[in-house]
C-alpha cells in the first residue's frame, strides 16, 4: 500500500520534471497578478502594504485554482485513472500520493515564491514568517479542495471555469484565515491563535477531503 | 454445470436516455473466451466496463462468484486485468517505466521480467524511450505486455487487436488462447475476426440482443 | 425497526401516488398560512421602535434566509441517503430542491438590500450575515452548474451529492471564518434578526410565516419531483399512463 503510495509520487516528480515549464506557469501567474495589483491601484506603498495580505493570498489561490483543471485531466484521458480504480490498491491512497505532489510542485513551490512578492509589496520583513505560515498551511487545503472540484468535473470538457465556480466558494474559510492572521500581525495582535485554527482547518481537510476525491473519480470514471 | 466465475443478471444499460440493451445473460467460467461484438453504439464497451465495475448498471446486476459485484469489490480488484480504449500509458514516460508502474498495481514486476515482457511484445530495444515517441501500434504492444508478465486471471479487453500488425495479430490471438487453454477467461470486444479459436471460444452479438 | 416503509419510499411509482394525496394538502396550507401571516404582519403587528415600518421586510426575509440555509442541508442529507441506500428518489431529490434554495436565498438577499438601504443608508453592506447569505447562493450555483454540465443522470446526481456533502461540511467553517472577519474589520453593528425581545405579535406572523414558507417549500418540490420521476420513468406502463391520463384531463 505506501508502496503504490511512493511509487506514484516518483512517476508524478518523473512526469513534471520532464514538462518543466508546467512547473513555472503557476509561479509566473502568481507574480503577474501580484504585478497587475500596483499597476491597478497605485503604487503609493502605505496602501499596497494594508491590502499586501488579501493579494498575496488572493493570487496564491488563483495560482492553485489554474494548475489544478490539469491535475486529473491527463491520467482520465490516457486511462491511467481507469487503471487505478480497477487495481486492488486503495484509491485514497493514490489520490493522497497525487495530492501530495500537486503541492510540492504549485503549492509548495508558491510559498517559497510568496516572501519576494511581499517584500516588493512593501510588507514588513518582521510579518514574512507570519505569511510563510499561513500560505504554509493553508496551500494544502487548497490543494485538497481543489481536487475534490478537479475529481468532479474531470470527465467534462470544460471543466475550467466549472472547477472556479465549484471550489472558490468553498476556499472563503482559508481566505479568510489566512489573510486574516497576516493582517492581524500588521495591526499588532497576536496571530497563534488564529495559525491554530488554520492548522486545525487543514488537519479537518487532509482527514476528510481524500474520501471526496477518491468518490468524485469514481463518478468521473463512470459516467 | 461448474460455477460462473462471472455472471450477468438480467442486466440492463442505459446511456443518457438510450437503452443500450436490457435482460441480459452473460456466464463466464474458468477457460472461456468470449467476444463481444455488434455495430458501433451497441454497448461494447458500456458492457465490459459493467463486468469491470467501472460503471454501474441502469438495473440487474453483475455477480462474482455467485455475489453483487458491490460485495465483491475486493476480488474482482485482485483477479482483474482490465485494458481500456485508453490503456493509461504515458507519452512522457519511457516503455519500462509506464510497464512497471502498471505491474505495480498489482503483483509488482522485476526490470527482467519487464524487459522480457517488452521483448515478447516485439518491442527490445525500445524499453528507454518515451512512449509518445513510438508509434501507435507500438504504443498499444507496450499496454498489451501487460499480458505477458504475471497477469491476474480475468482479462478484460476493449479492442485489443487495434493498430496491430498482422504478425502481432496472430500472436496476441494464439496468447490470448494460451490464457484460455490454462485456465484463465478472457472477455474482449473487436471488429475483427479471429483465426485462432480455442474450444471455450463463443461470441455475443449485442446487435441481436439490443432493441 | 422495520424499514419496508424506507425502501419503498424508494420506489419511484410509491413516491408519486403518495405525493400526489399529499400535494393538496400541502398546497392549501401553503396559501393559508402565508397569507394569513402576511396581513397580521403587514397589518397588525406594531411598528419597530427604531426602524419604524421598514422592519416588516423580515416577514420575507427571515422565513426565506431560513428556509435557504434548511434547503442545502436537506441536500446533503438526501445527497447521502441517495449514495449510502442508492435511494433514486434522494437523487431526483438533490437536483430538484436545488434551485429552489437558490431562489430563496436570492429572495433573502434582495430583502436584504431593501431593508438594508434605510436602515444603514446603502443597498449593500458586507455585514456578516449577508456575506455568509451570498456565499451560500455560490453554493447553490456551483450544485445547480455542476447538475447541468454532467449529461449522465446517474453520475450528475452523484456529483451533486458528493458537493453538497462537501459543502456542508464547509457551512459551518465558512460562517464561523465569516463571523472572524467581521469583528476584524468592522465593529459589529445590530443585525436584521438580533433583536431585543419581540412582542408577541411580532414574532407570531414570522412563526406563521416561516411555517408558510416550508410547507410552500415542500409542495414545490414535490412538483418538481414528480415531473422529473415521470420523465426518468417514462418506459414504465404506469407512467405512460399517468402522462395520458393527465393529457385527457386536461385536453
Amino acid at each position: 500500500m505506501s508502496n503504490v503510495f511512493t511509487l506514484l509520487l516518483v512517476r508524478e516528480t518523473r512526469l513534471m520534471f520532464r514538462r518543466p515549464a508546467e512547473l513555472v506557469n503557476p509561479l509566473v501567474f502568481f507574480s503577474i497578478v501580484i504585478a497587475l495589483f500596483p499597476l491597478a491601484v497605485g503604487p503609493e506603498s502605505q496602501l499596497l502594504q494594508t491590502i499586501s495580505p488579501g493579494l498575496l493570498w488572493v493570487a496564491a489561490l488563483l495560482a492553485v485554482l489554474l494548475s489544478l483543471d490539469g491535475l486529473f485531466r491527463s491520467d482520465f484521458e490516457d486511462g491511467s485513472l481507469e487503471q487505478w480504480v480497477v487495481s486492488p490498491h486503495p484509491l485514497v491512497v493514490m489520490v493522497l500520493a497525487k495530492v501530495l505532489a500537486h503541492w510540492l510542485y504549485c503549492g509548495l513551490a508558491l510559498v517559497m515564491l510568496s516572501p519576494l512578492l511581499a517584500l516588493m509589496l512593501g510588507l514588513p520583513t518582521q510579518h514574512i514568517p507570519t505569511l510563510l505560515l499561513s500560505l504554509l498551511l493553508g496551500t494544502p487545503v487548497l490543494s485538497l479542495l481543489g481536487a475534490v472540484g478537479a475529481a468532479l468535473t474531470v470527465g467534462l470538457k470544460r471543466g475550467g471555469i466549472l472547477l472556479a465556480l465549484l471550489i472558490l466558494p468553498l476556499y472563503i474559510p482559508v481566505l479568510i484565515l489566512g489573510s486574516g492572521v497576516i493582517q492581524a500581525a500588521l495591526q499588532g495582535l497576536p496571530t497563534t491563535g488564529y495559525l491554530l485554527w488554520m492548522a486545525s482547518l487543514t488537519m479537518l481537510t487532509l482527514t476528510l477531503a481524500p474520501f471526496a476525491i477518491a468518490a468524485g473519480l469514481r463518478i468521473s470514471v463512470a459516467e | 454445470m461448474t460455477e460462473a466465475y462471472l455472471e450477468t443478471v438480467d442486466l440492463a444499460c442505459e446511456r443518457d436516455w438510450r437503452l443500450l440493451f436490457e435482460r441480459l445473460n452473460v456466464r463466464v467460467q474458468p477457460g472461456d473466451m468470449l467476444q463481444v461484438s455488434g455495430p458501433n453504439g451497441s454497448g461494447k464497451t458500456s458492457l465490459l466496463r459493467l463486468l469491470s465495475g467501472l460503471m454501474h448498471p441502469s438495473a440487474g446486476d453483475v455477480l462474482i462468484k455467485g455475489e453483487s459485484i458491490q460485495q465483491q469489490r475486493g476480488e474482482l480488484a485482485r483477479n482483474l486485468l482490465w485494458l481500456g480504449h485508453a490503456a493509461g500509458i504515458k507519452g512522457l514516460l519511457t516503455a519500462e517505466e509506464n510497464l512497471s508502474w502498471l505491474a505495480a498495481l498489482h503483483h509488482g514486476a522485476s526490470r527482467e521480467q519487464i524487459w522480457q515482457a517488452l521483448a515478447d511484445v516485439g518491442l527490445k530495444g525500445f524499453e528507454d524511450v518515451p512512449c509518445h515517441t513510438l508509434s501507435a501500434g507500438q504504443q498499444r504492444r507496450v499496454a498489451l505486455a501487460r499480458l505477458y508478465l504475471d497477469a491476474p486471471a480475468l482479462w478484460i479487453l476493449d479492442e485489443p487487436f487495434t493498430a496491430l500488425d498482422k504478425q502481432a495479430v496472430t500472436q496476441l490471438e494464439r496468447h490470448l488462447a494460451q490464457h484460455c487453454e490454462q485456465g484463465g477467461m478472457v472477455i474482449f470486444t473487436t471488429h475483427h475476426h479471429l483465426q485462432d479459436r480455442p474450444a471455450t471460444f463463443r461470441e455475443l452479438d449485442l446487435g441481436q440482443t439490443a432493441l | 425497526m422495520n424499514w419496508t416503509w424506507f425502501h419503498k419510499l424508494g420506489s419511484p411509482k410509491w413516491f408519486y401516488e403518495i405525493s400526489g394525496r399529499w400535494l393538496p394538502w400541502l398546497s392549501i396550507s401553503a396559501a393559508l398560512l402565508i397569507l394569513v401571516g402576511a396581513v397580521m404582519g403587514l397589518a397588525f403587528a406594531p411598528p419597530d421602535y427604531q426602524q419604524g415600518n421598514s422592519f416588516r421586510i423580515i416577514y420575507i426575509h427571515v422565513p426565506a434566509a431560513f428556509l435557504a440555509q434548511s434547503t442545502y442541508i436537506s441536500l446533503a442529507i438526501a445527497g447521502i441517503v441517495g449514495l449510502v441506500w442508492k435511494m433514486k428518489i434522494a437523487d431526483v431529490a438533490v437536483q430538484q430542491a436545488a434551485p429552489i434554495g437558490a431562489w430563496m436565498t436570492v429572495i433573502a438577499l434582495l430583502t436584504g438590500a431593501v431593508w438594508g438601504k434605510p436602515t444603514w443608508g446603502a443597498w449593500w453592506v458586507w455585514d456578516a450575515r449577508l456575506t455568509a447569505m451570498l456565499i451560500l447562493l455560490f453554493l447553490y450555483f456551483g450544485i445547480i452548474a455542476l447538475g447541468h454540465a454532467i449529461t449522465n443522470r446517474d453520475s450528475a446526481a452523484k456529483a451533486c451529492a458528493i458537493l453538497a456533502i462537501v459543502g456542508v461540511v464547509n457551512i459551518p467553517i465558512i460562517k464561523y471564518s465569516v463571523d472572524w472577519w467581521n469583528t476584524l474589520h468592522q465593529p459589529a453593528t445590530f443585525t436584521i434578526t438580533e433583536k431585543p425581545a419581540m412582542p408577541m405579535e411580532m414574532w407570531l406572523p414570522l412563526l406563521i410565516m416561516t411555517i408558510g414558507f416550508y410547507c410552500f417549500f415542500a409542495a414545490v418540490l414535490l412538483m418538481r419531483m414528480r415531473i422529473e420521476v415521470l420523465r426518468r420513468e417514462s418506459r414504465t406502463r404506469w407512467a405512460q399512463a399517468e402522462v395520458a391520463r393527465q393529457i385527457g384531463r386536461s385536453a
